[in-house]
């Protein structure tokens, strides 16, 4: 099912490795980064480049919670719900953003635009409360913040610190080992 | 402004550009290790340091070092970026500011080893982490501080960048090692230990982010520099996460005699709408919370266990007086029930069973007897589980009962928190 272009980049993921097996994981990114998910038949294909069998493979993508084992929305927002963002109001954000998509927590929206999921901690405790959409951090979340990422207006952590690290303009909470305001989101704040 | 330790220089725009971390001091410690110092002098001075482990155990690094055997190879070096420990932020800021910084310390801890190949295993989620720690990569061989016969030494070293897929059981160092055998992360038995049985069954070092960040720094300024910071038995500085209910949450690397009073006032700007804290978890969620009277401990790793608590990862997260403990103690298990592995009885059962009561008394089910019984299944997992996961799923718990026995106790008799009766009482007031 791969295409050639895919299997390229499989097959030079395996060459960095003592041991092929040992390029699954990142086999299976590059399948998810190019298909946005995980296809039964790409595990195979996975299988065949590597050389082990189809279980194998499959037993990996059921152990790793990032790999999708069915199709997902465009944008997956993953919401932080462990102890330091629950501390800091990730419960009021997830609820919000159930009722702005109208849907669950592990639900898609009907146009297939958003996957919204609860997930573990994300290592962004000082910037708490913080989500994800698909690989891109966003921190220090309030409600208008949230509007502005659904909307695509908004910056991802990465972005900051890229224009950080151009430009040398400070950015609160970036760099100082400030980050930011206080308080819980209220909405509009 | 300017950090220490493994911060140093942090508000230096662009220290992931290699020319920016040369021109601030960067691969001169490589340099001395290689020109100057043979492999087991390097072994020695980290011995000499005190160093002890960052990631969590706070196992003594030098003696690990020296656990690796000599004669057995390929060797290699496994650098744990896993960082998934609640609480915990501090090896992502170095990753994707400094990279170099950790490089340079892979390859030294390499070179005192003998590996042939280093990988740097970063979780999943560090998609951004891995592009940056890549392009470092990428620069350090352009320049020969990776590859063959590095700064003209016959030492040669493969580095590479590989990504996990959101586990934290893979933090733990045997069930990481599967993962990078590309198999599910349950961990393994030992012994054999991965200094002597590895990745592919071969001698591997495998340590933490921050621990390996931390030895240009030694190499650089010697290891009494290092040891002249911290307490008799936790020597240095180490990068404490601080989280919860705080004016300034960020990372603070500090000395290690740093209190968590300290840490939480003259840092972190106290807690917001000056509360009072109520509790502290000092070391990451698997660590026992501590309450307000403890507060003047040092972040140690030997005083907070003489605590009842412990080290960890240094990740320190405030609770303000107003916490529901019992809520938040259930929030903190169930991302021990998520993230078991399920390869073993005790956690994969216990981390269920402890989070099925919590969330019946959390919902105005609590019945007499809930809290004894909490903590006997903790006596059933500690001690008795597969891994050490299991014994970071019950501290939380135990310490909650411990200090706020009340708290439960209101539930199980009210069926709802003490906080509801408050904010009633208030509000008719």
């Amino acid at each position: 099912m791969i295409t050639p272009e895919v299997a390229d980049r499989i097959r030079a993921a395996i060459a960095k490795y003592p041991s092929a097996r040992s390029a699954v994981l990142p086999a299976l990114h590059i399948v998810q980064e190019t298909y946005g998910w995980v296809p039964k038949e790409a595990q195979a294909d996975v299988a065949n480049l590597i050389g082990i069998t189809s279980g194998e493979v499959s037993q990996v993508v059921s152990f790793y919670y990032m790999y999708f084992q069915k199709p997902v929305g465009k944008r997956v927002i993953k919401v932080c719900q462990s102890i330091s963002c629950y501390l800091r109001g990730s419960d009021p954000i997830i609820d919000y953003l159930k009722k702005k998509l109208n849907v669950q927590a592990g639900e898609t929206t009907p146009d297939g635009e958003f996957t919204l999921l609860v997930v573990e901690c994300l290592a962004s405790c000082g910037s708490a409360p913080v989500l994800q959409v698909n690989d891109d951090y966003y921190e220090n979340l309030t409600y208008d913040k949230i509007d502005r990422i659904l909307a695509g207006t908004e910056k991802s952590a990465a972005q900051l610190q890229l224009e950080y690290d151009e430009k040398g303009v400070e950015i609160p909470g970036l760099y100082s080992n400030y980050s930011g305001p206080g308080t819980v989101p209220e909405a509009g704040s | 402004m300017s950090g220490m330790g493994v911060y140093l220089n942090l508000d230096v725009p662009n220290m992931k550009d290699i020319d920016v971390y040369i021109k601030h001091g960067g691969y001169q410690a490589l340099e001395k290790a290689l020109k100057e110092m043979q492999p087991s002098q390097v072994t020695d001075m980290v011995k000499a340091s005190g160093l002890r482990g960052r990631g969590g155990a706070g196992f003594p690094t030098g003696v690990k070092w020296g656990f690796v055997p000599a004669n057995i190879n390929p060797k290699y070096v496994v650098c744990n970026c896993d960082e998934s420990e609640p609480g915990t932020f501090k090896d992502r800021k170095i990753i994707e500011h400094n990279p170099h910084m950790l490089i340079e310390g892979i390859i030294i801890a390499a070179y005192a080893i003998g590996a042939v190949k280093a990988f740097a295993y970063l979780r999943g989620e560090f998609a951004f982490g891995a592009k940056v720690l890549q392009s470092a990569v990428d620069q350090a061989y352009a320049r020969g501080y990776l590859g063959k016969s590095i700064l003209g030494s016959n030492f040669s070293l493969d580095m590479v960048v590989h990504r996990g897929a959101g586990a934290y059981i893979c933090g733990e160092e045997s069930a990481q090692l599967e993962s990078l055998e590309g198999k599910r992360g349950y961990p393994r038995l030992r012994p054999p230990f991965p200094a002597v049985s590895g990745v592919y069954a071969k001698p591997t070092l495998i340590n933490n982010c921050e621990t390996l960040s931390t030895v240009p720094l030694i190499v650089k300024n010697g290891a009494e520099w290092y040891s002249k910071w911290g307490t008799e038995k936790s020597k240095g500085t180490r990068a404490y996460s601080l989280s919860g209910h705080v004016n300034k949450p960020g990372t603070y690397d500090l000395p290690m005699n740093t209190t968590l009073r300290q840490l939480i006032d003259e840092y972190g700007g106290g807690v917001p709408g000056g509360k009072k804290v109520k509790a502290v978890i000092p070391g990451g969620s698997s660590a026992a919370m501590l309450p307000a009277s403890m507060l003047d401990t040092p972040i140690a790793f030997d005083e907070l266990t003489a605590a009842g608590s412990m080290g960890g990862s240094g990740a320190v997260v405030v609770m303000d007086e107003d916490t529901d403990i019992v809520r938040a103690t259930l929030r903190i298990h169930e991302f021990y029930r998520e993230e078991s592995c399920g390869k073993c009885t005790p956690c994969r059962e216990g981390t269920f069973w402890l989070v099925q009561i919590l969330e019946r008394i959390a919902h105005g089910g609590g019945m007499p007897g809930d809290v004894e019984k909490l903590l006997d299944i903790c006596s059933q997992i500690g001690g008795r589980a597969f891994c050490l996961l299991a014994d970071g799923a019950i501290p939380c718990i135990i310490s909650s009962i411990k200090y706020f026995r009340e708290e439960y106790d209101y539930y199980i008799q009210h069926g709802h928190s003490m906080y509801a009766d408050r904010e009633i009482a208030e509000a008719a007031r």
